[in-house]
């Protein structure tokens, strides 16, 4: 095991790997911004070194500072967290060729798991099932008509470099293709510098199910169950939860054993998910695979006794994974709920300023994952996530009550927060009666 | 009558897609924030010409403040 691990991130994240490093008696090294110097994952680290500016690109993404504060720091091991450099496979490799240890999976599978279109290729040849649709960049508009004809309508115009949504396209009917076509690589070519598509059939109403899957460097992968992450805002996750409810048997078997199969074909190692939309007949595509440990690990954790980072840490080391797939049971449901600082009376409008007020629910089955306190800055520069309230029960109403009970007893003031869509959601019909899908926001399921 | 435009909310100058002279009608985006990884266009309340624009890119603004100026 190593000795010193830096972590190049920020927030509650930064927080959570700093506590796996404390039970694992490791030394720890915070990395932060100008702006973040009076932040709390800075105090929470043995050592804390600045790296640049208040903007990312000069700071957290700023892979040479953080590569130089971890000589300097002479951390052996640097943990990525989500986000920021976490899926960055050139950084990955840098990290290496440092003779550190980046604790996530090798820059190879970054890198193929970060080009959407040769992930798509590659799961689809390990026998994972994918959405049909094009293997390859669409050349033109005739190019993408011959395929959505193929394959019917609805399809989705995607980025070949695609993420966060930025430059998907829903395209209804054969007539506005060539219009979409031109709008989705324009958009393309402004956000990633290449404006190449892909064309893939569009389900209606999908839930978003995820399966958390763990290798270690001697090949051995398995799963750690599923996750349903179907509430959500221009895809970005607000609510999450395992077990998935309602979810077939047999959809779950086909799921888990797909997610252990694709991350084996590409050897993978260490913590990922891998995601799938699942239809309403029950059958399964592969989305995507995030190559990093994701924001609602918490949720896997809480059902399964199990520790992820701990894990990750372990893995990292070259330690064999220190459980069988039988060991790892779902023992209970726990769902997570993200607190951003937005506006949810105001279309979720970023609502930067100072934390005035903080009072955390705490309790039989609460778990709370916070980047602020009283008096914490929340800049504008940076993701809006301000804590993770997650909730475990013996059974998924046991959760629900006592996330409504929590979430009620949470307050937060001198920034607005999602908590009042929050309870919104857990007070409705819908989710009580584990009914979701990935529209129903749009479609104004929980507006009060 | 000329109309200041004001920021909505508080965040960084990502984009300027107008430029004085530019006629835009209401609802387009005089320019674009980014606050918290979300880009938020200031919107033209009425349609006219931009006499102004008040601000750079990578310019920190708060809420209130005069962004762009309409004819």
């Amino acid at each position: 095991m190593f000795g010193t691990v830096l972590v190049a991130n920020r927030g509650e994240i930064a927080r959570r790997v700093f506590r796996a490093c404390r039970a694992l008696g490791l030394r720890t090294v915070a990395v932060y911004s100008e702006a973040d110097r009076g932040a709390v994952h800075v105090r929470d680290a043995d050592r804390a070194i600045e790296v640049g500016g208040a903007p990312a690109r000069e700071s957290y993404l700023n892979a040479e500072r953080i590569l130089e504060a971890a000589r300097q720091a002479r951390a052996d091991a640097i943990h990525p967290g989500y986000g920021f450099l976490s899926e960055s496979w050139r950084f990955a490799e840098a990290v290496r060729r440092a003779g550190i240890v980046f604790i996530g999976p090798g820059p190879e599978a970054i890198r193929k798991m970060g080009d959407k279109i040769e992930a798509r290729r590659l799961m689809s040849a390990a026998g994972v099932s994918v959405l049909p649709g094009s293997f390859d960049p669409v050349a033109d508009v005739a190019a993408a008509e011959a395929i959505a004809r193929e394959i019917g309508y609805p399809v989705i115009l995607k980025a070949a470099a695609g993420g966060g949504g930025i430059g998907m396209a829903r395209v209804a009917k054969p007539g506005d293709l060539a219009a979409a076509f031109a709008a989705a690589t324009r958009r393309s070519q402004a956000a990633f510098g290449m404006g190449e598509l892909y064309v893939e059939r569009y389900l209606e109403r999908p839930r978003h199910v995820e399966v958390q899957v763990f290798g270690d460097r001697v090949g051995s992968v398995v799963h750690m169950h599923e996750r349903e992450c179907s509430i959500q805002r221009r895809h970005q996750k607000l609510v999450e939860e395992s077990p998935a409810p309602g979810l077939a048997p047999a959809t779950k078997t086909g799921l888990t054993a797909a997610a252990v199969a694709g991350a084996r074909a590409i050897g993978y190692t260490n913590a990922g998910t891998m995601e799938f939309l699942v239809d309403e007949g029950g059958g399964f595509y592969f989305l995507e695979m995030n190559a990093r440990l994701q924001v609602e690990h918490p949720v896997t954790e809480e059902v399964t006794g199990l520790d992820l980072v701990v894990a990750q840490l372990r893995a990292a080391a070259g330690e064999p994974l220190p459980w069988g797939q039988s060991e790892i049971v779902q023992r209970r449901a726990a769902i997570e709920c993200r607190v951003y600082a937005e506006d949810p009376s105001k279309g979720f409008l970023p609502s930067p300023g100072t934390v005035q007020r903080l009072e955390l629910p705490s309790g039989e089955g609460i778990r709370i994952e916070s980047g602020v306190e009283p008096g914490s800055t929340v800049s504008v520069h940076y993701d809006p996530l301000l804590l993770k309230l997650i909730a475990h029960g013996a059974t998924r109403d046991q959760a629900i009550e006592r996330l409504a009970d929590a979430l009620d007893r949470c307050v937060i003031e001198g920034v607005r927060t999602t908590i009042p869509f929050l309870r919104g959601v857990v007070a409705s019909s819908e989710f009580r009666q584990g009914r979701v899908h990935t529209q129903m926001l749009e479609q104004g399921a929980f507006n009060a | 009558m000329p109309e200041e435009i004001k920021a909505h909310i508080t965040g960084v100058v990502f984009q300027i897609p107008t430029k004085p002279g530019d006629r835009v009608a209401a609802g387009d985006a005089v320019i674009v924030l980014e606050s918290m990884k979300m880009e938020i266009p200031v919107e033209a309340p009425r349609a006219g010409a931009v006499k102004e624009i008040r601000v750079q890119e990578g310019q920190t603004v708060q809420e209130g403040d005069v962004v762009a100026v309409l004819e």
